[in-house]
């Protein structure tokens, strides 16, 4: 066994498992092979460890004890806290201890502790209204510091709570965030002000977005499917939403929107408590939410513009779910 | 008379808590715990009726799919929608990348790991299976995985991503596909298909599919497919006769797979394994039984049923309920067994309705069996789908989002039977259940004190003097392939 290895322990919390399902899609060679390539080793996970029943029990005993060194704690799925602030709606099954109990006792014995996936970042879905389970993230309770393990709470290392957010995260900013935790060049300043390593959170869903010629000329689709710009009525996040969601592949070549319905915004807290996903909500017209750091004014001035200029192959194609009209053939481009 | 508890009981989706009786070496009794409540069914009550496409897939990152098939279909119900031809093709090859990816994943990464262990090592197999499929060490891991991640592409084409996606919608999916793509989605089961023929079978998926007798499976693992990890299996299976182990004799239960012109794919309904007859299913009849949940008693049709957990609830063992075939059912009223082989012995396979006749009931080898001949079925099911995408013709029809009244959407996931119950007044949910395919294996014991299906199968198991780390009770739990996250929601 590799002793510098970077040991790994994963406890599902409130979870529905998809995070690990994400992961495990990362890799030419498989995810075995790619933790091996970045010197991380799990010293358990509930999805794909030999070691069950008090086997496992044991691996969390030592580490509880110290004897074990546990350089990275990863939680997949919210703390449910309740009822009643008692954790009992999530026991560790087989411990006799909550799951609320276990992450607070491991979280101060790791040097750094992951949450991974929005619900163990800031509760997710389970925390949806209304709340039945009294679920929190990690160091959040939706955009509200706290959460857990308190909003004081530092790993060994110093660190808050590392936040790869996303319902489900890019297998990529999984490994990429424990890979550069590994490595020892993820600090403090590679985090926002959310916890959310900040090579994934300094974009917007929307750049890189297939659609952008048809957010330019605001071509709008009214249905799904079609293959216009979905922010005017199709409620789409993504010039709200951070994430390099469309500059990278997701299962391959897709994205939220490449796959032609709207970006929810997953990677922000409280996600879960937009209603009508689908419909974009307006005031007068316009809609409520306007892309960050754009001006009002301008924002509305520039749209009324670009709907003056939109080429009709733009605005038809718009509302079509393929494409109807193609760009016009240039002889040879012009140089 | 001692009783152990079994947990974490890990490489499963999701919590499992196992209590056994055990007098002697043998389990006497079992008790099935599911230690994790999210509340979904809270949660869907009270949002606009198209906000359960965002929510329901949430239940579970291993079937969202599923779920989210589920929940499309029974707002298809509510708003008297029909899907496109092409939708409904699509929506089929999403769905049958996700039932392959975890057909796969359960064998290789789930269930073949536990022949690994040293308490085999005496097993003149052992030193291949541990060289093979040793938990994350295993050679055929590297190999599995690539596999696995090169069908999920199928997802980034149609879905957008998996798991979660908004791609399925009453009316159809919501990418289209062109010339380039509908080529892509055709390599991508072609890879699959080489990936199945060279390492799972060894043979074509013809041959495998051409199977209809346990003598001619025999056959094919000492003949034709003797290099495949079918065979690999079976010669395991055969030594430690896994047809004895976890041996039950419910009804099997399938609501019907995959959307077809004629009708689906693999039939709905049940099936007999006392007599091996067929009978259609009613759903209406479906009850669940909160007795032993930690949840209030109410209504037990899932159309009226209520969710309100009660942790301190006397005499409750587990977060989920017991479902029930409800009386009136043709083959009595109580549990049933859902998953690939009862899909299987339902639509008619010879060979699965071979291995359950040969010993009576459903056993952890013929469910395994039961799900690599699926791999090969859907396979070359889903090569035909994807044949048949016309390129020209829409994806998704545009659907009303205000429908009132009730729906009911009834599926197979990869484990079994799906049903999600809707009732909305002015567009908003007034009502939401769901019954998983886990719930009804999984189940605790009914009002009557019955057990569910993996408590039944679990009781006779020999320990073998390794009590709770005994390999046999990992076997019989990990042949259902539990899904405990979609059990209790």
């Amino acid at each position: 066994m590799n002793e510098s290895a970077f040991n790994i322990l994963w406890l599902q919390a409130g979870s529905c498992g998809g995070c690990t399902m994400s992961v495990l899609e990362y890799g030419a060679g498989g995810w075995f092979r790619e933790l091996e390539t970045s010197g991380l080793r799990l010293l358990w996970h509930p999805g794909v460890s030999e070691e069950t029943g008090d086997e496992a029990r044991a691996i969390f005993s030592r580490v509880e004890s110290g004897e074990t060194r546990l350089h990275a704690l990863c939680v997949e799925g919210a703390i449910l806290c309740g009822p009643h602030g008692t954790g009992k709606f999530n026991r560790l099954s087989g411990t006799n201890r909550t799951v609320l109990d276990w992450a607070r006792s491991l979280a101060a014995k790791a040097d750094y502790c992951v949450a991974i996936g929005s619900c163990a970042a800031y509760g997710g879905v389970p925390a949806s209204d209304p709340d039945p389970t009294e679920a929190s993230g990690l160091q959040f309770r939706k955009a509200r510091a706290g959460g857990a393990l308190g909003a004081d709470y530092v790993s060994q290392r110093g660190l808050p709570v590392i936040n790869v957010a996303g319902c489900a995260p890019h297998p990529g900013w999984i490994m990429e965030t424990l890979a550069g935790l590994a490595l020892g060049v993820l600090g403090r300043d590679e985090l926002d002000a959310l916890g959310r390593p900040k090579f994934i959170s300094d974009h917007l869903a929307h750049h890189g977005c297939s659609r952008n010629e048809f957010y330019e000329f605001k071509a709008s689709a009214e249905n799904l499917s079609q293959l216009g710009c979905m922010m005017e009525h199709l409620g789409c996040k993504a010039t709200q939403a951070t994430g390099d969601c469309n500059q990278r592949g997701w299962n391959g070549s897709g994205s939220c929107t490449r796959g032609g319905f709207a970006c929810i915004a997953c990677t922000s807290p409280g996600f879960e408590d937009i209603r009508d996903y689908h419909h974009t909500p307006k005031i007068g017209g316009v809609p409520v939410g306007l892309p960050l750091d754009m001006p009002k004014a301008w924002f509305m001035a520039l749209a009324a513009l670009s709907k003056s200029a939109t080429p009709a192959r733009v605005r038809e194609n718009a509302a079509a779910d393929h494409i109807v009209v193609p760009p016009r053939i240039a002889q040879r481009p012009k140089t | 008379m001692t009783r152990l508890l079994l947990g974490p009981f890990n490489r499963v989706e999701g919590d499992l808590e196992i209590a056994l009786d055990i007098d002697g070496d043998a389990v006497t009794s079992a008790r099935v715990m599911t230690p994790l409540y999210r509340g979904f069914e809270q949660i869907l009550v009270g949002r606009p009726s198209a906000d359960a496409l965002a929510i329901a897939p949430r239940i579970c990152g291993i079937c969202s799919v599923s779920q989210s098939m589920a929940a499309a279909s029974a707002l298809r119900a509510l708003y008297g929608v029909t899907p496109t031809r092409n939708g409904v093709l699509a929506a089929n090859l999403a769905h049958a990348a996700e039932n392959l990816a975890d057909h796969l994943t359960h064998f290789y990464i789930f269930f073949m790991p536990d022949f690994a262990r040293a308490q085999y090592s005496g097993q003149e197999w052992h030193a291949a299976a541990e060289a093979r499929f040793k938990a994350m060490k295993g050679d055929a891991a590297p190999a599995v995985l690539a596999a696995r991640k090169r069908l999920l592409e199928i997802m980034g084409i149609l879905a957008g991503k998996w798991p979660h996606s908004l791609a399925f919608q009453p009316g159809g999916t919501t990418c289209a596909v062109d010339l380039g793509r509908k080529t892509q989605l055709i390599s991508i089961l072609r890879d699959f298909r080489r990936f199945l023929e060279t390492v799972v079978f060894a043979a074509p998926l013809e041959a495998v599919l051409a199977l209809e007798t346990r003598q001619a499976l025999e056959r094919f693992c000492a003949g034709e497919g003797a290099a495949g990890d079918l065979a690999a299996f079976w010669r395991i299976a055969h030594s430690l006769d896994l047809a004895q182990l976890g041996r039950i004799a419910h009804p099997l239960m399938s609501f019907g797979a995959y959307r077809e012109e004629a009708g689906p794919l693999f039939a709905s309904g049940l099936f007999d394994p006392a007599n091996g007859e067929f009978a259609p299913i009613d759903a209406t009849l479906i009850r669940e039984d909160s007795s032993h949940a930690f949840l209030r008693d109410g209504p037990e049709e899932p159309a009226r049923a209520r969710t309100e957990p009660d942790v301190d609830k006397p005499g409750a063992y587990s977060f989920a309920r017991a479902p029930r075939l409800g009386s009136g059912q043709r083959f009595g009223a109580g549990p049933a067994e859902v998953g690939a082989i009862a899909r299987q012995a339902v639509h008619g396979r010879k060979l699965i309705r071979a291995l359950i006749a040969e010993h009576g009931g459903s056993n952890v080898f013929a469910r395994v069996i039961a799900r690599l001949v699926e791999l090969a079925a859907v396979t070359t099911a889903a090569e035909s789908w994807a044949l048949a995408l016309a390129l020209n013709e829409p994806f998704c029809a545009p659907s009303p989002v205000e429908g009132e009244g009730e729906g009911v959407g009834l599926v197979e996931a990869a484990r079994g039977a799906l049903g999600h119950w809707i009732s909305a007044r002015q567009g908003k949910i007034r009502n939401y259940q769901i019954i998983a395919p886990t719930t009804w294996n999984f189940s605790p014991r009914d009002a009557n004190g019955e057990p569910g299906p993996v408590e039944q199968a679990l009781v006779g198991t020999a320990l073998s003097g390794e009590g709770s780390r005994a390999a046999a009770v990992q076997h019989v739990i990990r042949s259902f392939d539990p899904c405990m996250v979609c059990t209790a929601h």
